[in-house]
Protein backbone atom coordinates (compact mmCIF):
# COMPACT_ATOMS: atom_id res chain seq x y z
CA UNK A 1 0.00 0.00 0.00
CA UNK A 2 1.31 3.39 -0.95
CA UNK A 3 1.05 6.07 2.08
CA UNK A 4 -1.56 8.03 -0.07
CA UNK A 5 -3.57 4.86 -0.12
CA UNK A 6 -3.13 3.98 3.68
CA UNK A 7 -4.13 7.77 4.32
CA UNK A 8 -7.05 7.46 1.91
CA UNK A 9 -8.22 4.36 3.99
CA UNK A 10 -7.55 5.68 7.20
CA UNK A 11 -9.17 9.09 6.37
CA UNK A 12 -12.54 7.01 5.28
CA UNK A 13 -12.31 4.75 7.52
CA UNK A 14 -12.11 7.08 10.26
CA UNK A 15 -15.58 8.84 9.33
CA UNK A 16 -18.44 7.46 10.93
CA UNK A 17 -20.89 9.03 8.50
CA UNK A 18 -19.21 7.44 5.60
CA UNK A 19 -19.22 4.56 6.81
CA UNK A 20 -23.08 5.09 7.70
CA UNK A 21 -23.21 5.57 3.85
CA UNK A 22 -22.16 2.97 2.62
CA UNK A 23 -18.94 5.25 0.76
CA UNK A 24 -15.10 3.88 -0.34
CA UNK A 25 -12.91 4.71 -2.77
CA UNK A 26 -10.28 3.76 -5.09
CA UNK A 27 -6.90 4.99 -5.97
CA UNK A 28 -5.68 4.62 -9.75
CA UNK A 29 -1.94 5.87 -8.98
CA UNK A 30 -3.05 9.73 -8.07
CA UNK A 31 -6.12 9.52 -8.95
CA UNK A 32 -8.94 9.25 -6.50
CA UNK A 33 -12.89 7.67 -7.14
CA UNK A 34 -15.29 7.80 -4.52
CA UNK A 35 -17.81 5.32 -4.87
CA UNK A 36 -21.16 5.09 -3.31
CA UNK A 37 -22.91 1.95 -3.79
CA UNK A 38 -27.01 2.34 -4.29
CA UNK A 39 -28.94 1.35 -0.84
CA UNK A 40 -32.26 1.84 0.00
CA UNK A 41 -31.37 3.94 3.19
CA UNK A 42 -29.63 6.78 1.28
CA UNK A 43 -33.23 7.33 -0.84
CA UNK A 44 -34.35 10.95 -0.19
CA UNK A 45 -37.49 10.70 -3.01
CA UNK A 46 -39.00 6.91 -2.57
CA UNK A 47 -41.82 7.43 -5.36
CA UNK A 48 -39.14 8.10 -7.92
CA UNK A 49 -36.79 6.62 -6.03
CA UNK A 50 -34.18 9.23 -6.01
CA UNK A 51 -31.44 9.92 -3.86
CA UNK A 52 -31.11 12.45 -0.96
CA UNK A 53 -29.60 15.57 -2.23
CA UNK A 54 -28.21 15.60 1.20
CA UNK A 55 -26.49 12.76 0.80
CA UNK A 56 -24.58 13.43 -2.31
CA UNK A 57 -23.67 16.85 -0.78
CA UNK A 58 -22.24 14.69 2.19
CA UNK A 59 -20.80 12.40 -0.25
CA UNK A 60 -19.00 14.79 -2.60
CA UNK A 61 -18.00 16.81 0.48
CA UNK A 62 -16.41 13.38 1.78
CA UNK A 63 -14.72 13.19 -1.61
CA UNK A 64 -13.24 15.77 -1.12
CA UNK A 65 -11.76 15.61 2.40
CA UNK A 66 -10.32 12.21 1.02
CA UNK A 67 -8.51 13.82 -1.69
CA UNK A 68 -6.73 16.41 0.35
CA UNK A 69 -5.87 13.49 2.79
CA UNK A 70 -4.40 11.56 -0.49
CA UNK A 71 -2.87 14.92 -1.79
CA UNK A 72 -0.64 15.61 1.26
CA UNK A 73 -0.22 14.48 5.03
CA UNK A 74 -2.54 16.50 7.33
CA UNK A 75 -1.99 16.71 10.94
CA UNK A 76 -5.98 16.25 11.49
CA UNK A 77 -8.89 16.68 9.04
CA UNK A 78 -9.91 19.71 7.56
CA UNK A 79 -12.55 21.71 8.64
CA UNK A 80 -15.04 22.29 5.97
CA UNK A 81 -15.73 26.29 5.84
CA UNK A 82 -18.62 26.10 2.97
CA UNK A 83 -19.92 23.89 0.31
CA UNK A 84 -21.97 25.28 -2.67
CA UNK A 85 -23.73 22.47 -4.31
CA UNK A 86 -25.53 22.25 -7.65
CA UNK A 87 -27.77 19.29 -8.20
CA UNK A 88 -28.01 18.48 -12.54
CA UNK A 89 -30.03 15.34 -12.72
CA UNK A 90 -32.06 13.13 -10.12
CA UNK A 91 -29.94 10.59 -8.54
CA UNK A 92 -30.92 7.20 -9.71
CA UNK A 93 -31.07 4.57 -7.70
CA UNK A 94 -27.67 3.18 -9.27
CA UNK A 95 -24.26 3.50 -8.20
CA UNK A 96 -22.76 6.78 -7.98
CA UNK A 97 -19.11 8.00 -8.51
CA UNK A 98 -17.61 11.32 -7.63
CA UNK A 99 -14.12 12.56 -8.31
CA UNK A 100 -12.22 15.87 -7.06
CA UNK A 101 -10.07 18.60 -8.44
CA UNK A 102 -7.96 20.14 -5.66
CA UNK A 103 -8.22 23.98 -7.24
CA UNK A 104 -5.18 24.97 -4.67
CA UNK A 105 -3.90 24.80 -1.37
CA UNK A 106 -2.56 27.69 0.25
CA UNK A 107 -1.02 27.86 3.53
CA UNK A 108 -4.59 27.35 5.71
CA UNK A 109 -7.20 26.83 2.93
CA UNK A 110 -7.75 24.48 0.07
CA UNK A 111 -10.06 24.98 -3.10
CA UNK A 112 -11.74 21.76 -4.53
CA UNK A 113 -14.47 21.13 -6.89
CA UNK A 114 -15.96 17.49 -6.78
CA UNK A 115 -18.46 16.19 -9.74
CA UNK A 116 -20.64 13.06 -9.23
CA UNK A 117 -21.84 10.97 -11.73
CA UNK A 118 -23.85 7.63 -12.47
CA UNK A 119 -23.70 5.98 -15.76
CA UNK A 120 -22.12 8.41 -17.81
CA UNK A 121 -19.11 10.96 -16.73
CA UNK A 122 -20.44 13.31 -19.31
CA UNK A 123 -23.98 13.70 -17.76
CA UNK A 124 -22.56 14.56 -14.01
CA UNK A 125 -26.05 14.41 -11.39
CA UNK A 126 -24.02 17.05 -9.00
CA UNK A 127 -20.95 19.19 -8.41
CA UNK A 128 -20.09 20.63 -5.48
CA UNK A 129 -17.67 23.60 -4.47
CA UNK A 130 -15.97 24.02 -1.40
CA UNK A 131 -13.18 25.63 1.08
CA UNK A 132 -11.76 23.75 3.79
CA UNK A 133 -9.61 24.96 6.76
CA UNK A 134 -6.03 23.16 7.06
CA UNK A 135 -6.09 23.08 10.52
CA UNK A 136 -3.30 24.19 12.60
CA UNK A 137 -2.21 22.91 16.06
CA UNK A 138 -3.19 25.90 18.06
CA UNK A 139 -6.79 26.10 16.76
CA UNK B 1 -57.41 19.10 6.45
CA UNK B 2 -56.65 22.92 7.27
CA UNK B 3 -53.43 24.32 6.04
CA UNK B 4 -51.88 23.82 9.12
CA UNK B 5 -52.42 19.87 9.59
CA UNK B 6 -51.90 19.62 6.00
CA UNK B 7 -47.94 21.00 6.27
CA UNK B 8 -48.07 18.74 9.35
CA UNK B 9 -48.76 15.52 7.02
CA UNK B 10 -46.25 16.48 4.48
CA UNK B 11 -43.46 17.11 7.19
CA UNK B 12 -44.19 13.26 9.33
CA UNK B 13 -44.75 11.67 5.54
CA UNK B 14 -41.45 13.65 4.55
CA UNK B 15 -39.58 11.87 7.71
CA UNK B 16 -41.46 8.44 7.54
CA UNK B 17 -41.27 8.49 3.73
CA UNK B 18 -37.77 9.24 2.91
CA UNK B 19 -35.33 6.47 3.86
CA UNK B 20 -32.19 8.78 4.77
CA UNK B 21 -34.58 10.67 7.09
CA UNK B 22 -35.94 8.04 8.88
CA UNK B 23 -32.02 6.35 9.34
CA UNK B 24 -31.08 9.86 10.37
CA UNK B 25 -34.37 9.77 12.87
CA UNK B 26 -35.28 13.08 11.70
CA UNK B 27 -37.95 14.64 13.46
CA UNK B 28 -40.20 17.74 12.62
CA UNK B 29 -40.48 19.61 16.21
CA UNK B 30 -42.32 22.83 14.59
CA UNK B 31 -43.84 23.56 11.26
CA UNK B 32 -46.37 26.02 9.50
CA UNK B 33 -46.14 29.80 8.02
CA UNK B 34 -42.67 28.82 5.68
CA UNK B 35 -40.96 27.88 8.50
CA UNK B 36 -39.61 24.24 9.41
CA UNK B 37 -37.89 23.20 12.69
CA UNK B 38 -36.55 20.03 12.50
CA UNK B 39 -34.34 17.90 14.38
CA UNK B 40 -31.44 15.75 14.10
CA UNK B 41 -30.90 13.18 17.20
CA UNK B 42 -27.31 12.57 18.08
CA UNK B 43 -26.48 8.90 17.40
CA UNK B 44 -22.25 7.56 16.82
CA UNK B 45 -22.58 6.14 13.48
CA UNK B 46 -23.31 10.12 12.60
CA UNK B 47 -19.96 11.37 13.79
CA UNK B 48 -17.72 13.10 11.36
CA UNK B 49 -14.21 13.79 13.27
CA UNK B 50 -14.26 10.47 15.74
CA UNK B 51 -11.24 12.58 17.35
CA UNK B 52 -13.42 15.64 18.51
CA UNK B 53 -17.21 13.39 18.37
CA UNK B 54 -18.47 16.20 16.46
CA UNK B 55 -21.35 15.11 14.13
CA UNK B 56 -20.50 14.73 10.54
CA UNK B 57 -20.97 18.08 8.48
CA UNK B 58 -23.10 15.49 5.87
CA UNK B 59 -25.55 15.12 8.58
CA UNK B 60 -25.99 18.85 8.66
CA UNK B 61 -25.80 19.29 5.19
CA UNK B 62 -29.12 16.59 4.68
CA UNK B 63 -30.96 17.94 7.73
CA UNK B 64 -30.24 21.56 6.37
CA UNK B 65 -32.04 20.23 3.35
CA UNK B 66 -34.57 18.49 4.65
CA UNK B 67 -35.72 21.43 6.96
CA UNK B 68 -35.29 23.60 3.25
CA UNK B 69 -37.75 21.19 1.81
CA UNK B 70 -40.25 21.06 4.51
CA UNK B 71 -40.21 24.96 4.42
CA UNK B 72 -40.93 25.02 0.84
CA UNK B 73 -43.75 22.72 1.31
CA UNK B 74 -44.81 25.09 3.83
CA UNK B 75 -45.36 28.07 2.05
CA UNK B 76 -47.07 26.90 -0.47
CA UNK B 77 -51.10 26.06 -0.28
CA UNK B 78 -50.84 23.12 -2.64
CA UNK B 79 -48.35 20.15 -2.06
CA UNK B 80 -45.87 20.33 -5.62
CA UNK B 81 -43.05 17.95 -6.30
CA UNK B 82 -39.85 20.01 -5.41
CA UNK B 83 -35.79 19.16 -6.34
CA UNK B 84 -32.82 20.98 -4.69
CA UNK B 85 -31.77 23.17 -7.23
CA UNK B 86 -28.67 24.21 -5.22
CA UNK B 87 -27.34 24.66 -2.19
CA UNK B 88 -25.25 26.44 -0.44
CA UNK B 89 -23.63 26.04 3.52
CA UNK B 90 -21.13 28.25 5.22
CA UNK B 91 -20.20 26.03 8.51
CA UNK B 92 -19.25 28.77 11.29
CA UNK B 93 -18.42 26.12 13.98
CA UNK B 94 -18.51 22.58 14.78
CA UNK B 95 -21.41 21.50 16.60
CA UNK B 96 -20.72 20.43 19.81
CA UNK B 97 -20.14 16.59 20.45
CA UNK B 98 -23.08 14.57 21.76
CA UNK B 99 -25.95 16.80 21.12
CA UNK B 100 -28.33 16.75 18.99
CA UNK B 101 -28.63 19.17 16.02
CA UNK B 102 -31.73 21.34 15.29
CA UNK B 103 -32.48 23.02 12.00
CA UNK B 104 -34.83 26.46 11.52
CA UNK B 105 -35.84 26.82 7.85
CA UNK B 106 -37.56 29.89 6.28
CA UNK B 107 -39.02 29.71 2.88
CA UNK B 108 -38.84 33.61 2.16
CA UNK B 109 -39.75 33.74 -1.59
CA UNK B 110 -41.68 31.50 -4.35
CA UNK B 111 -42.38 32.50 -7.68
CA UNK B 112 -43.81 30.44 -10.30
CA UNK B 113 -41.08 27.73 -10.80
CA UNK B 114 -38.54 28.50 -8.14
CA UNK B 115 -38.62 28.42 -4.31
CA UNK B 116 -36.26 30.58 -1.73
CA UNK B 117 -34.83 29.59 1.48
CA UNK B 118 -32.30 30.29 4.53
CA UNK B 119 -31.64 27.94 7.06
CA UNK B 120 -29.62 27.67 9.91
CA UNK B 121 -27.99 24.41 12.22
CA UNK B 122 -27.80 24.96 15.62
CA UNK B 123 -27.95 23.13 19.52
CA UNK B 124 -29.89 26.16 21.39
CA UNK B 125 -30.19 29.00 19.55
CA UNK B 126 -30.85 29.80 16.01
CA UNK B 127 -28.81 33.10 16.68
CA UNK B 128 -25.44 31.31 17.48
CA UNK B 129 -25.38 28.76 14.19
CA UNK B 130 -23.42 25.67 13.49
CA UNK B 131 -24.10 26.67 9.69
CA UNK B 132 -25.89 28.34 7.63
CA UNK B 133 -27.94 27.76 4.25
CA UNK B 134 -29.31 29.23 1.25
CA UNK B 135 -30.73 27.28 -0.85
CA UNK B 136 -33.39 27.17 -4.19
CA UNK B 137 -35.61 24.91 -5.01
CA UNK B 138 -37.75 24.02 -8.10
CA UNK B 139 -41.06 23.74 -8.24
CA UNK B 140 -43.63 20.79 -9.80
CA UNK B 141 -40.03 19.16 -10.53
CA UNK B 142 -41.57 15.76 -11.39
CA UNK B 143 -43.73 17.21 -14.20
CA UNK B 144 -44.46 14.17 -16.54
CA UNK B 145 -42.70 12.04 -14.44
CA UNK B 146 -44.10 9.32 -12.78
CA UNK B 147 -43.81 6.74 -9.35
CA UNK B 148 -40.56 4.77 -10.38
CA UNK B 149 -39.50 7.39 -13.04
CA UNK B 150 -35.99 6.85 -12.11
CA UNK B 151 -35.75 3.09 -12.15
CA UNK B 152 -35.74 3.59 -16.36
CA UNK B 153 -32.97 4.23 -18.30
CA UNK B 154 -32.50 7.77 -19.22
CA UNK B 155 -34.53 8.50 -22.54
CA UNK B 156 -33.06 8.20 -25.44
CA UNK B 157 -29.47 10.03 -25.45
CA UNK B 158 -28.28 12.43 -28.18
CA UNK B 159 -25.23 11.46 -29.83
CA UNK B 160 -23.71 14.29 -27.40
CA UNK B 161 -24.05 11.71 -24.62
CA UNK B 162 -26.50 13.57 -22.73
CA UNK B 163 -29.01 11.80 -20.00
CA UNK B 164 -32.08 13.22 -19.27
CA UNK B 165 -31.88 16.69 -17.56
CA UNK B 166 -34.35 16.91 -14.78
Amino acid sequence: MTDAATRLSAVLGSIPYARFIGMHAELAGDEMTAILPFSDHIVGNPLLPAIHGGVLGAFMEMTALAQLSVAEPLKRQPRTIDVSIEYLRSGRPLTTFARAQIKKVGRRIANVHVEAWQEQRAAPIAALRGHFLLTSADE
Amino acid sequence: MSSDEQHRFIADAMNAGSPQARALGLVTLEIGDAVAILKAPYRPEIVGDPETGVIAGGVVTTLLDHASGQAVHAALAEWTSIATLDLRIDYMRPAQPGRDVLARAHCYKVTRSVAFVRAVAYEDDPDDPIAAAQAAFMLDSSAGKKPGANLKPPRAKASGGQGDAV
